[in-house]
């Protein structure tokens, strides 16, 4: 099967003169989760609306399911839902008739039946009387999805959906986005945040300043560059790290801190062996904690690897 | 053309007309009973007549022009305006909708809700005074062509607006002036020679007279130049708003 969809040379220069996308290619495969991650100000909020039809290209084409988004717009949007990074809802409309506006607006005959489906799955029923304005930020959000569902797309948009979103809501959510991928939806994400691209995403395009760095199966990527640290915090200042340690991948971070890094994809980590040799080289353990690797530690590996 | 969707952009503009229902109705009735109290009664003893028609009778026409020329721009301006300021815009722009069915679903409810305000205000100056309808077809079909002419103009202002004094400046220094020099209240012919060929330029003048004229069959200026007036008007509006459908102006930055 051919990409679902499928982005060729597209540029975007905004009036003020900054180049927001530049010479961006990327395919799509249909029923795969993919994730953009990328700092603020990447341009994945661009790239979405681009091939949204809400912003107008300066190059380049995009295609969704075959058919191009400017020339063939009617098919190319028929296919799209989208939840949009910013919050905005008609304020005094009501829940429902919100997300049946949508479904109308889309083309489509009514089905409360459907509609009903999409409020209770997303916990929104028992609000559907309620105007938006009445609303928490979460289940505003929340209805934005119930927007983007009520037309039953196939390629759903997310654009950072766990913004402002509790941890259980979060939860719920990304259940919400696995149920779709297995009916067959094809759903792009942006993120600021690896740990959310590693649960989520079949492969991740990494961008940044208008350029996709790098597209690439998750767990390859992660292998590649999804690396933790452990770092060990001591009872007493180290003046140096002890010689039956010497064979670690160690780093004196300050005189009471060592840090360790590993591979969080290999099959040992070797943690536990460090642990028991800190011990058996006298140094008493006041704290451990790991951190993942950022997203800037992952920009400098990527522009390291390019040097390379 | 996708009905579907024009349906639900129409319906979604409606519901916000009937929402405030009371207020749609009531400011029209109020505002035109102050005019029939002020105009009518007061400078109406006065004047009595103008060409054959009493005083009270001859501004109804120019009041229901005032009105739904004024509510046209306002409403269909703020119908596009609000969803811009607000966001919601994304969505109608990432929908399979053509500019052509957008116009259609705005315009049409705008136009609709101007229409329900002239209808309104005629009922009610039916209590005021007698109105004989000369040409009940070409009054209607007028009344018809400036509400979805006007509210095309609304829409391109609404587009246009960068922020909400700008929405009400076009309203307030151009279509205000034109409309009460525009012989809502009075004939032309009451006016100095030389005003009346100013007056000529004035493109209001027109519409207002060629309405008065399905009135009472007696106009300032040949219905034939009216009926003109407004299909210039139209062909002007729908001209600017195809422009903007090409370009994406102010909408798909
Ligand atoms: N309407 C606009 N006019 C001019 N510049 C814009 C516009 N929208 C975005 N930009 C600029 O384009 C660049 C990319 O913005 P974009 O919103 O696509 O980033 P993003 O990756 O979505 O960032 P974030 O993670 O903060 O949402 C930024 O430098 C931004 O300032
Ligand atoms: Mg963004």
């Amino acid at each position: 099967m051919s990409a679902r969809i499928s982005i060729k040379g597209l540029s975007k220069v905004y009036a003020s003169g900054l180049t927001a996308l530049d010479n961006v290619d990327l395919e799509i495969e249909p029923g795969e989760i993919l994730s953009l991650l990328g700092p603020n100000g990447a341009g994945k909020t661009t790239l979405i609306s681009i091939i949204c039809g809400i912003a107008n290209p300066t190059s380049g084409t995009v295609e969704v399911g075959g058919y191009d988004t400017i020339r063939d717009f009617r098919n190319a949007r028929k296919l799209i839902g989208l939840v949009p990074q910013e919050v905005s809802l008609e304020p005094f409309e009501t829940v429902i008739n919100t997300v049946s506006f949508s479904r109308g607006l889309f083309g489509l005959p009514r089905n409360p039946a459907h509609i009903e489906k999409i409020l209770r799955q997303l916990s929104l029923w028992d609000k559907r009387d309620s105007k938006i304005m009445e609303l928490s930020g979460g289940m505003k959000r929340r209805v934005l999805i119930a927007k983007a569902l009520s037309h039953e797309p196939q390629v759903l948009f997310l654009d950072e959906p766990s913004a402002g979103v509790d941890v259980e809501l979060r939860k719920d959510m990304w259940e919400t986005v696995r149920a779709l991928q297995e009916a067959g939806t094809t759903i792009i994400l942006t993120t600021h945040y690896i740990e959310e691209a590693e649960a989520m995403a079949d492969r991740i395009g990494v961008i940044r300043k208008g350029q996709i760095l790098l597209v690439e199966e998750t767990a390859a990527l992660m292998q590649r560059l999804g690396r933790k640290q452990l770092e060990i915090e001591l009872q007493a200042p180290l003046d140096a790290i002890p010689g039956s340690l010497s064979g670690y991948d160690l780093e004196r971070k300050d005189e009471r801190t060592l840090v360790y890094a590993y591979d969080t994809q290999s099959e040992r980590t070797g943690i536990t062996r460090l642990l028991n040799d800190v011990q058996a080289a006298g140094l008493q353990l006041r704290d451990v904690q790991t951190r993942q690797s950022s997203l800037e530690d992952i920009f400098v590996d990527l522009v390291k690897e390019d040097a390379a | 053309m996708n009905w579907q969707s024009v349906a639900a952009i129409y319906r979604f503009e409606m519901a916000r007309t009937f929402r405030t229902l009371l207020q749609s109705i009531v400011s029209p009735v109020l505002s035109t009973s102050l005019y029939f109290v002020v105009f009518g009664a007061a400078i109406g003893s006065r004047i009595d007549q103008v060409e054959g028609v009493s005083y009270g009778s001859f501004i109804v026409p120019g009041l229901i022009m005032l009105s739904v020329m004024t509510q046209s721009i306002t409403v269909a301006s703020f119908g596009i305006y609000f969803p811009k300021f607000i966001g919601t815009i994304f969505e109608i722009l990432s929908a399979p909708v053509s500019f052509i069915e957008i116009v259609i679903g705005y315009v049409g409810a705008a136009a609709t809700k101007s229409l329900m305000i002239g209808v309104i205000i005629l009922i009610t100056a039916h209590f005021f005074v007698d109105i004989d309808i000369a040409h009940p077809v070409y009054m209607l079909g007028f009344l018809v062509l400036t509400c979805v002419s006007f509210s095309l103009f609304g829409f391109i202002i609404g587009i246009w607006a960068r922020n909400f004094e700008q929405l009400q400046l076009v309203p307030l220094l151009i279509i205000t002036p034109l409309v009460f020099l525009g012989g809502s209240f009075y004939s032309i012919s009451m006016l100095p020679a030389a005003w009346q060929t100013v007056a000529l330029f004035n493109p209001v003048v027109y519409l207002i007279s060629g309405f008065r004229w399905s009135f009472f069959g007696m106009a300032d200026v040949p219905i034939g130049w009216s009926l003109l007036a407004i299909a210039a008007f139209l062909a002007l509006c729908l001209a600017v708003i195809w422009w903007i459908f090409k370009t994406g102006w102010r909408l798909r930055n």
